[in-house]
């Protein structure tokens, strides 16, 4: 279908901002009579804090209060604290002191006495689960989402059924699914492969850090934030702070990085509410490089074992699967079971198994990461298919083609179904753009002591949810006022799904305006951007509004020429009749009747099925103009899928460990394109996240006292433009999805996973199919590697360099 | 584990040696010297370093510029690593310096530190650097030396009770040059070769140089003895661009008829000082400069090398890069 608006390139408004410095980002706010508070962290990693004694601290000129643990609510279970006396990670806030500037605020903490009682603490999430293992919490070592804190530990039976080198399968799981009959397919598969393999938890480097600024104004807290959603923030961040939804005002129009730690409400951005309400004026948290690493959340690392049999023909027909995850202190986020998931969509295995468990860890907390758990299981996973197709004398893009998910693909534990699917399309779009048949046949090809590698990865995440609402309002003075409350992370998918308002609308761009990043400016519910599911949401929900408002400018224009609604059509701002074009309103006209005829049209009536919060903000710019509201109830059968592939061809120096990226190209099953600028800089961006991922990227601790090795973006090495191929090419399959009405699916995660995954195919490729067990793989495992050495870290040893 | 905030400092910033020698002098140990300040302010910022003092030299004009001298070139403690990088005099003459030059740190790093702060610059053990109280810190204990500790970036020679490694690109180069470190103080001048001017823990373990309290390096100078070699330089980091080296070489040398008259390979990042290859210099000297050569002297270049439990990688790299700098000089 033609679009007027969709599929083309546009600026975003946000980006003049951006690019002139003018954007407000949290910590740029400021407010009359504000000071500035800062944390006391905990330098061991589990203790008990007592006779905290802030005397001498609040004697100071300059300090003017001081927020403990008591001031803040209590959390239940492993949930994450505000604040807490009993810390759990090397950074972990125990209190704040607010003072007129940071220096004094610093100076004051160094005053402040207390009693710190260590207590054990546990870095490697196997140690938890041995029998008498420490535990993370002092109340248990396992917890996540929907799985309360307790304690669990396998058998020493269970632990012996293993190799030391082998990660044990027997233990019991607190989550577990299978389908088909595993036993008899890998009985039938013509190879098995068995391996044990460890991820590595990263950061997220976030370039801004998680400041917050906060003052009270007549009984409402308002709250300046940096965080990747808006409206899905309110509900979480009203309970931190301990108030209704409807008192708290947030301001969050620019997000400078968040990569999934900023999706949803932490309880460190309510620090500066609490401040300001004990001490009566607003108050500015900064939070710096260095306490971002501690507060910033982690990708959840993995320690696993998969089972996989292929058939003759390279069908992936058994997997069994186990995961322990390494989740932080409070469980992070359910990566393990997410991995699984993608597991099964992109293999496709006849029977699969799956047992996980998220062992807390005394590291800081765990958060989900652009394609938390399916990004990790990529790089276990496609080079264990290279290795199939190797083994049996398949293509390596033959062998995915034959796995690839299509429209019948059935998934997950569940065995569902999804909207549409078209990995083959991706894998085959992708070949051509890489010229795979002759670019393969440079593997292993020599040049002293440099050696090629090519390599294809894949990956996938869920790309949409559904329910949410949409709402608009034309002006009097014409213009459309499109209401998004789903945040801005950066991707510009909020602007880019606003454009479905005016594509339906008719509208110019140029006379559209996003009312967004302010609670005041009257923002329907919506989802959080997170989870690929913005561009597929959204544009579900704002296509509803749209169409409601559609019909209220017909039923208008019926009003007032005669007939009825169907008679009239929708085109350049007007309103017009298909009989005679003559009678026509324009959109100003129409907002303005929509206004005199009041009812539905100008918003005084709205659905019953709206979120309370949309039922505010629409009933607050009733009576404004032509209010176009409504949730949306489109069908949604399945999950939508986003797929993608990517295909990279290497330089490896076998004497240095070094490889140079030759060229990499993604290419993304995502439904309609709606912005192709967007879109390229998602796949681009993705493949530099997915190859620190591959190699450069991750957290190191010292087992013996638990310090964090890597708190600062030098130390924690996120690739540098140097470590980036200069060519990297971008494209998309562009089928729509039957299941959004502009046929539109997300497509922000798996760029990274597949990009990491090709670039863990290519260097085993170099290295004549090495299988690493271990990501990311860095320079000095390649040399051993190279060499015959013996790897310095165990093969299950976690959080080591 | 106060980070990223400084403590408050006097701040001085005299106009002329003889302003900042009398500085030096007065404060003594309590006072801190500043040139780009790229290594200082993370000091500062994590409260791990706290001075009351700070004498910023980059007022001093007569330590920035490089003039040429008759036996060679001079080079002001201030001169950016970029202008060395970007100086064809050094690019001529001294490649393997501008060479170094180019892989520190990154670019915006490289336009404001200086040649006498990135020889001056501290290790970057990183127990040393979250502020414990080891044996560098003038405490009594080495947190990087024990079977468990995360060691992988640490050093293969000269351990002693600290097993921290030099960090520095440019000091290599400047130790193959055979340059000479100026040094200033209220008694007068000393001259130290490059060599001498790093010291390991078994001559002092807090301190990466001879430079002592009450003393400035002002000026590094290149002798024409090797302008004009054949040069190599190499740097292995994890990232291209602001990381310091796993290891690096550097190498100057004389060759004639493919045969090597003469030469000197320094290596960072596998000792606490920029180590000599001097083995593998005699094993190449007065050799054919082919492959048998080269992997003959890089096979000698990690004799003596005492591994800890994650480094032992550097071994292989350090033999392989020293073997490059022959065979691919």
């Amino acid at each position: 279908m033609a679009y007027t608006l969709l599929g083309k390139n546009f600026t975003p408004p946000d980006i003049r901002g951006k690019v002139t410095g003018k954007a407000k980002f949290a910590e740029d706010f400021r407010a009359e009579g504000m000071v500035y508070c800062k944390l006391l962290l905990s330098p061991m990693p589990h203790a008990r804090v007592s006779n905290i004694d802030v005397s001498d601290a609040l004697a100071m000129d300059g300090v003017v209060g001081v927020l403990t643990a008591d001031d803040v609510p209590a959390m239940e279970g492993a949930a994450q604290a505000i604040l807490t006396n009993n810390p759990h990670y090397v950074g972990d806030p125990i209190l704040a002191v607010a003072a007129i500037d940071e220096t004094t605020a610093a100076d004051a903490l160094e005053k402040i006495r207390y009693d710190i009682e260590p207590l054990d603490f546990v870095l490697d999430p196997l140690q938890s689960l041995y029998p008498g293992g420490t535990n993370a919490q002092v109340k248990g070592n396992v917890a996540n989402a929907g799985i309360p804190l307790q304690e669990l530990k396998w058998t020493a039976r269970d632990f012996a059924s293993a190799d030391t080198d082998q990660f044990p399968m027997t233990g019991k799981a607190v989550s577990e699914w299978s389908y088909g009959n595993l036993e008899q397919e890998f009985s039938a598969a013509a190879v098995v492969y068995d391996e044990s393999f460890v991820t590595a938890s990263n950061s997220h480097h976030s370039m801004e850090p998680r400041s917050a600024m906060s003052y009270w104004e007549n009984g409402k807290c308002f709250l300046f934030g940096s965080s990747q959603s808006q409206s899905f923030m309110i509900p979480g961040l009203a309970a931190y702070i301990g108030i209704e939804p409807e008192d708290l005002v947030y301001i969050a129009e620019y997000c400078g990085g968040g990569f999934g730690s900023k999706g949803a409400p932490y309880p460190i951005m309510a620090l500066p509410a609490h401040m300001s309400k004990k001490i009566g004026r607003p108050v500015m948290m900064r939070i710096s490089r260095a306490e971002e690493y501690y507060l910033g959340s982690n990708r959840a690392g993995f320690q696993g074992r998969v089972k996989v049999g292929v058939a003759r023909n390279g069908k992936v027909t058994a997997v069994d699967l186990y995961i322990v995850q390494s989740g932080g202190p409070h469980g992070g986020f359910p990566d393990f079971n997410s991995a699984a998931g993608a597991v099964s969509i992109c293999y496709q295995p006849n029977a699969m198994q799956y047992r996980g468990i998220p062992v807390l860890t005394n590291t800081p907390p765990g958060g989900a990461q652009r394609g938390p758990g399916q990004n990790q299981i990529a790089m276990v996973m496609e080079p264990l298919l290279d290795k199939a197709a190797r083994e049996l004398g398949i293509d390596r893009l033959e062998i995915r083609r034959i796995n690839a998910p299509n429209n019948d693909t059935i998934f997950g534990g569940r065995q569902r179904s999804v909207t549409s699917a078209y990995q083959t399309e991706a894998l085959n779009k992708g070949a051509l753009a890489f010229n795979w048949e002759q670019t393969k046949k440079r593997s292993g090809e020599r040049n002293g002591s440099k050696v090629i590698g090519v390599g294809i990865g894949q990956a996938y995440h869920s790309a949409g949810a559904a329910g949410f609402d949409g709402l608009l309002r034309i002006a009097p003075d014409g213009r459309l006022h499109i209401h998004s409350g789903v945040g801005n992370l950066g991707t510009y998918s909020y602007a880019a799904t606003s454009r479905i308002v005016a594509e339906v609308l008719h509208c110019k761009w140029e006379n559209c305006v996003i009312e967004r990043g302010d609670t005041r400016k009257h923002l329907p519910w919506n989802f959080g951007q997170f989870g690929s599911n913005t561009s597929f949401t959204m544009s579900r929900s704002n296509h509803a509004a749209a169409m409601d408002a559609r019909q209220k400018l017909l039923e208008i224009a019926a009003a007032e020429f005669g007939g009825s609604a169907d008679e009239y059509e929708l085109g350049e701002e007007t309103v017009f009749s298909k009989a005679d074009a003559a009678k026509k309103l324009t959109y100003s006209q129409a907002a303005q009747r929509a206004i005199d005829m009041g009812g539905k049209y100008a918003g005084h009536e709205i659905p019953d099925d709206l979120h309370p919060m949309t039922r505010a903000s629409a009933t607050a710019i009733a009576g404004t103009g032509l209010i176009g509201v409504a949730k949306d109830n489109y069908a949604l059968d399945g999950s939508p899928p986003a797929l993608a592939a990517g295909f990279m061809v290497i330089e490896l120096d076998t004497e240095t460990g070094k490889f140079e990226i030759l060229e990499y190209n993604g290419v993304i099953d995502c439904g309609t394109v709606i912005h192709p600028l967007g879109l390229a800089s998602q796949v681009k961006g993705g493949a530099v996240m997915g190859i620190g991922l591959a190699s450069t990227e991750r957290i190191v601790y010292d087992p013996q006292n638990g310090l964090p090795a890597n708190v600062g973006f030098h130390q924690a090495k996120p690739p540098s433009y140097l470590d980036v191929p200069s060519r990297l090419g971008s494209d998309a399959v562009d089928i729509a999805d039957p299941q959004n009405p502009m046929g539109i699916r997300g497509m922000g995660e798996p760029v990274m996973g597949c990009a990491a995954s090709a670039l863990i195919c290519a260097i085993s490729d170099a290295l004549g199919g090495h299988y690493f067990n271990r990501t990311p793989i860095v320079p000095d495992m390649i040399i051993n590697a190279i060499a015959g050495r013996e790897q310095s870290h165990k093969p299950l040893q976690v959080y080591t360099f | 584990m106060a980070k990223d905030m400084m403590t408050r400092f006097e701040l001085y910033r005299p106009a002329d040696i003889a302003g900042a020698l009398d500085l030096v002098d007065k404060l003594g140990s309590d006072g801190w010297l500043i040139a780009g300040g790229q290594d200082s302010l993370d000091w500062f910022k994590d409260r791990a370093k706290r001075p009351t003092a700070v004498v910023d030299l980059s007022r001093i004009e007569s330590m920035r510029g490089m003039r040429e001298t008759e036996d060679g070139l001079e080079i002001g403690a201030l001169v950016t690593v970029t202008e060395i990088e970007e100086s064809t005099l050094i690019q001529n003459f001294y490649g393997v310096l501008a060479d170094a030059a180019s892989r520190v740190a990154s670019p915006q790093i490289r336009n404001v530190g200086t040649i006498g702060g990135n020889v001056c610059q501290d290790t970057r053990c990183w127990y040393y650097r979250s502020g414990l109280d080891c044996y560098r810190a003038g405490g009594s204990t080495c947190y990087a030396d024990t079977p468990e500790a995360m060691n992988r970036e640490h050093c293969l020679f000269g351990a002693d009770r600290c097993v921290a490694v030099s960090p520095s690109d440019l000091a290599p180069a400047l130790v193959v040059l055979d340059a000479s470190m100026v040094i200033q103080s209220k008694d007068g001048e000393r001259i130290v070769s490059a060599e001498a001017f790093f010291i390991g823990p078994d001559v002092d373990i807090e301190r990466m140089t001879v430079i002592g309290p009450g003393e400035i390096l002002t000026t590094i100078r290149i002798p024409n003895t090797w302008s004009g070699a054949t040069f190599y330089f190499e740097k292995v980091a994890d990232r291209n661009t602001w990381d310091f080296a796993l290891v690096n070489v550097a190498a100057a040398m004389r060759v004639e008829n493919d045969v090597i008259q003469d030469i000197r390979i320094a290596c960072g990042g596998v000792e606490c000082v920029p180590r000599r290859m001097t083995v593998a210099e005699d094993i190449a000297k007065g050799s054919a400069k082919d492959e048998e050569t080269a992997k003959l002297a890089g096979g000698s270049a990690a004799r003596g090398a005492v591994p800890l439990n994650y480094n032992h990688f550097k071994i292989t790299l350090l033999e392989n890069l020293v073997m490059r700098a022959i065979r691919d000089s």
